[in-house]
């Protein structure tokens, strides 16, 4: 019997005493970040798990989603609306487009939160007439309209609406012009094939940057602690502004969004694998 | 007869650099035209204004009759709105060098997206005649492809059928097998060449010099701009009487 000249290779592996070395530092540096925190007698791991499932805290978590799909639902819509504004061949709505993303981009959203809440002072009634006439078709206190969570709302709608409208721009710009060529070609109308053909093209760019909105979204939604806005954060402060129980009530609120982030994490995968449809073929490659 | 094409002084400008330079020409239907020429002849420029891709910057043309892109009252030209150019475009049917397919619809959904969308056809009836297209080009069992699993000569195939997918009474075709490997070109210039037995009129961009000479009823060889000279294959390709045409056949032949 003749043996394989070529047998299998069996050779002494490298040892990457570096990786053993990082490794060991990296572990052992957590491991004091850690025991310092678990510590600290202010934590109160029972404290946490009283609070975790308490009414108030339930109630934030529904407002703070609330306000999530809330804000992302009108922001979106205003985004592709502005992003549709600026590519459009109109002049006046370019640069209307342009400006409102300018500023809404430019300012803190803290600041704009807290604008919101005071609306009051600047425009102490909000009247909508029918131009050029004193009919008034709208026509209340500011203060009657501005309730509950609406200043929230609006803060964080037009917001979320100048940044969504630069993703959408963004990703509309990246469908190949050929594309409206080939739809144009065809008979389609503008409006029609933005609709059929770009958009859903475009929300393969569009949805993975969404996404991070969305979880961005969710932990901004905590600034609107500063005018009340009902809010997980707002509901964990007004009960530790009572009984001092600062450090588990922000851990109480720090589990929650955690938790909300990571089932937002979920869905953004399944969400930007279902429009990469048509694209993963072909041995992953791109299109063409 | 009304010409399906018909072209008197036609000009195109972008910026400063004029690209076509006063075409007159004429198909008539059922004809099958071929623009041969070097590349930067103005031959795509003129297919693209055909469907008002490109708008004319000077001259007239005509398809079926009907002014490309304006109205004409009284010696004044008006524009065409968007609608009324995009209803003159269903009738024209365009197959592009890069086969510029959806790729986020399947073959089948590809033929079928301007029916449904555009024509109003119901989707049952829409995909029934979209299968009997895929058939026709030979790609029955691609249907529920994507393009992306297709090679470029099947994308090229479900494009035609894609344009077909609209009964226009003219079909344009820019360079349809330029991008093609070698061994694909065949494929799509036979659908072609059955299109044209069936009576399709026909405008091809082309550098396919035996398909030119085969299926062509007119040659059209334009350099700078200009046409140079026009006729049958035999005419232009076998005794071309003109020097730029001599040597452009010299080297591509």
């Amino acid at each position: 019997m003749t043996t394989d000249p070529h047998p299998p290779i069996k050779a002494v592996p490298v040892r990457h005493y570096g990786r053993w070395l990082a490794a060991a530092a990296v572990a052992l540096l957590a491991y004091q970040v850690f025991a310092a925190l678990l510590s600290s007698p202010n934590l109160e791991p029972a404290t946490i798990g009283d609070y975790l499932f308490k009414d108030f805290v339930l109630e934030g978590v529904q407002t703070t989603l609330l306000l999530t799909v809330i804000a992302m639902v009108l922001g979106t819509a205003g985004g592709i609306l502005l992003a549709v504004m600026r590519l459009s061949a109109n002049p006046v709505l370019r640069f209307c487009a342009a400006a409102f993303v300018w500023f809404f981009r430019g300012t803190p959203l803290l600041v704009q939160i807290v604008f919101f809440g005071f609306l009051g002072a600047l425009l102490p009634r909000l009247t909508i007439t029918v131009p050029f006439t004193d009919i008034a078709v709208f026509d209340q206190p500011t203060n009657a309209v501005m309730v509950g969570i609406v200043p929230a709302v609006l803060a964080l709608s037009l917001n979320e609406m100048a940044y969504a409208a630069e993703i959408v721009r963004g990703g509309i710009m990246s469908v190949d012009s050929g594309q409206t060529e080939a739809a144009h070609a065809l008979g389609m109308k503008p409006g029609l094939t933005m609709r059929r053909i770009v958009l859903p093209q475009a929300m393969r760019v569009i949805a993975p940057p969404m996404g991070n909105e969305v979880i961005t979204m969710l932990k901004s939604t905590a600034l609107v602690s500063v005018i009340a806005g009902r809010d997980l954060m707002t509901a964990v402060q007004t009960v530790y502004a009572q009984n001092y129980k600062v450090i588990p009530l922000l851990a109480v609120a720090a589990i929650w969004y955690l938790a909300l982030v990571s089932v937002l994490s979920v869905l953004q995968w399944f969400v930007e694998r279902r429009f990469g449809r048509g694209q993963r073929a072909a041995g992953g490659g791109m299109f063409r | 007869m009304t010409a399906m094409i018909k072209a008197e002084g036609v000009r195109k400008s972008f910026g400063q650099l004029e690209v076509l330079r006063g075409i007159d020409l004429q198909v008539a239907p059922g004809e099958v035209c071929c623009l041969l020429g070097p590349s930067g002849s103005g031959k795509s420029t003129f297919l693209r204004c055909v469907n008002h891709l490109e708008s004319v910057s000077a001259g007239r043309l005509w398809v079926d009759g009907q002014l490309v892109g304006y109205r004409q009252r009284g010696d004044k030209l008006h524009e065409l709105r968007e609608s009324e150019i995009a209803q003159r475009r269903r009738d024209i049917g365009m197959v592009f060098q890069r086969f510029n397919l959806f790729p986020h619809l399947t073959a089948v959904g590809n033929i079928m997206e301007a029916p449904v969308h555009v024509l109003g056809e119901s989707r049952a009836e829409a995909r029934q005649r979209a299968l009997a297209l895929l058939e026709r080009v030979g790609l029955a069992d691609k249907a529920d492809a994507y393009p992306a699993m297709l090679s470029g000569g099947q994308q090229q195939r479900v494009a035609i059928a894609r344009a077909l997918a609209m009964r226009p009474k003219l079909m344009l075709f820019d360079e349809p097998t330029s991008a093609l490997d070698p061994e694909l070109v065949g494929e799509v210039l036979d659908v072609m060449r059955d299109l044209a037995a069936e009576g399709m009129t026909m405008m091809v961009v082309t550098h396919e010099m035996g398909f030119a000479r085969e299926v062509a009823d007119t040659v059209v060889f334009m350099d700078g701009g200009v046409v140079v000279e026009a006729g049958t294959p035999a005419q232009v390709l076998g005794d071309p009487q003109h020097e730029r045409t001599r040597a452009f056949l010299a080297k591509v032949l």
